[in-house]
């Protein structure tokens, strides 16, 4: 079962910076990737299983190190989950959305956790590692954290392509639901106990290149 | 910097520098007012920028063309298709960048934080802005006050802009004005003319006015 705590750590809404990041979606939008209802599902099942499979494997790695006697090796994390970013742009995005979500979730869910993670690591942690320690923090366990993580990898590219496509909230509403089994088997493969070198991390190298070449833009409505 | 307590509307809810949100639709002098404000304050306040482009980062660009303000004193937030949530329901980023100006240059003690421009429904957040202005223009139409909306009913100041060419498009200054007390009652409203007066004196001084334990001039 879910926690409900699940519902607002995976919530849009919740004030953690999401919202003006396109999860790549502007970039793959401008070249003409996606441009209706089917090339945004193709996408997004794209994203799901490859970064938002290692984001997720990422946190619910970093959840379960919370437990951990003598609590989480932050540095030793948050290494790890930067190595997995290829492109030197993602990083500094996902460095960026790991603070900011580390203050949304200081403020909705105080825990000794969350001081700790800060305190370790003063410039922000990388987002996953944030992710699972909000995750820790809200009482999740780490099958729910990578729920949380494979949702929002999806659900934050296609609040992104509702705004910059117009396409219809409706149809969006029905692929989302279309796609929260592969969630779940996402979840399910990113939440599996190994250790930290051996978890999964595909990554796509389109949405590394693509991040770097949107960087570079004059003209854009997201941030990455 | 010390907070007064007889200045109870929102000043010193927030930790850290004075915030001060500029909000108002497209094209009604933000920026120019901005830049004014750098120009008459920076002086006496050490005071950082935190720009909201829609698309770019235009008007950050032009602060830093203008020369009013050190690089680092300035930061633009992207806001992912929307300026409205990035400084009413999501202040993440915003944050961040008054964080890294403070970072940057701990002396700064007041922030001007400029969101894109929207429509009359913008407001920020209280947890974003300690003070807000929210600046029109007699172009935009001289119904806009009776118009209302957040901005124009509850900003700390309501900024009626280019009066200079309230001649050229027919808006009666006087029914804006009257227009503007029946909508915000006690709070105030300026007439300005950033062509006539750059420095935008009345604004100026009136921010100073609400900043009274900064060290003006010291």
């Amino acid at each position: 079962m879910l926690p409900p705590a699940a519902l607002l750590l995976a919530d849009t809404r919740l004030p953690a910076g999401g919202h003006a990041h396109s999860q790549g979606l502007e970039a793959a939008a401008a070249a003409g990737e996606v441009h209706d209802l089917p090339s945004l599902r193709a996408y997004t099942l794209g994203r799901l299983w490859t970064t938002g499979l290692t984001t997720a494997a990422m946190a619910a790695a970093t959840l379960r190190a919370c437990s951990a006697e003598g609590g989480a090796d932050w540095a030793g994390l948050d290494a790890e989950a930067g190595a997995r970013i290829a492109s030197p742009v993602l990083r500094d995005v996902s460095r960026r959305l790991g603070r900011q979500l580390l203050r949304a979730a200081t403020a909705a869910w105080p825990d000794p956790v969350l001081d700790g993670l800060a305190a370790a690591l003063p410039g922000g942690a990388h987002h996953p590692v944030a992710l699972g320690a909000a995750g820790a923090a809200a009482g999740l366990d780490d099958h729910a954290v990578a729920v949380c993580a494979g949702y929002l990898s999806v659900t934050e590219a296609t609040g992104a392509a509702v705004r910059l496509l117009g396409l219809d909230p409706y149809g969006v509403a029905r692929l989302v639901a279309g796609l929260l089994d592969e969630v779940e088997a996402a979840a399910d493969e990113a939440a599996a106990p190994r250790a930290l070198a051996d978890l999964p991390c595909p990554s796509s190298p389109r949405l590394d290149a693509g991040a770097q070449d949107h960087a570079t833009w004059e003209v854009r409505l997201f941030a990455s | 910097m010390h907070r007064d307590a007889e200045h109870p509307t929102p000043l010193g809810r927030n930790p850290g520098p004075v915030r001060v949100g500029i909000g108002g639709p497209v094209g009604s002098g933000k920026t120019a007012l901005v830049a004014a404000l750098c120009r008459t304050l920076g002086a006496e306040i050490p005071l950082g920028v935190v720009t909201n482009d829609i698309y770019t980062t235009e008007d950050a660009d032009f602060l830093h063309r203008q020369a009013i303000l050190p690089p680092a004193r300035i930061r633009a937030v992207a806001t992912g298709c929307c300026p409205h949530t990035a400084i009413r329901d999501d202040i993440a980023a915003n944050l961040d960048a008054v964080e890294e100006l403070v970072r940057a240059e701990p002396s700064i003690q007041l922030v001007l934080v400029e969101s894109g421009g929207d429509n009359l429904t913008a407001t920020f957040s209280r947890a974003l802005a300690d003070l807000q202005i929210f600046v029109i223009d007699v172009a935009g139409g001289d119904k806009v006050p009776r118009k209302g909306g957040p901005g124009v009913t509850s900003s700390d100041l309501l900024v009626i802009n280019k009066t200079d060419l309230a001649p050229l498009v027919g808006a009666d200054l006087g029914v804006m004005d009257r227009d503007a007390r029946a909508r915000r009652g006690d709070r105030p409203t300026l007439f300005t003319s950033l062509r006539d007066d750059p420095g935008a004196t009345a604004v100026a001084d009136w921010l100073r006015a609400r900043l009274p334990a900064v060290a003006v001039g010291s």
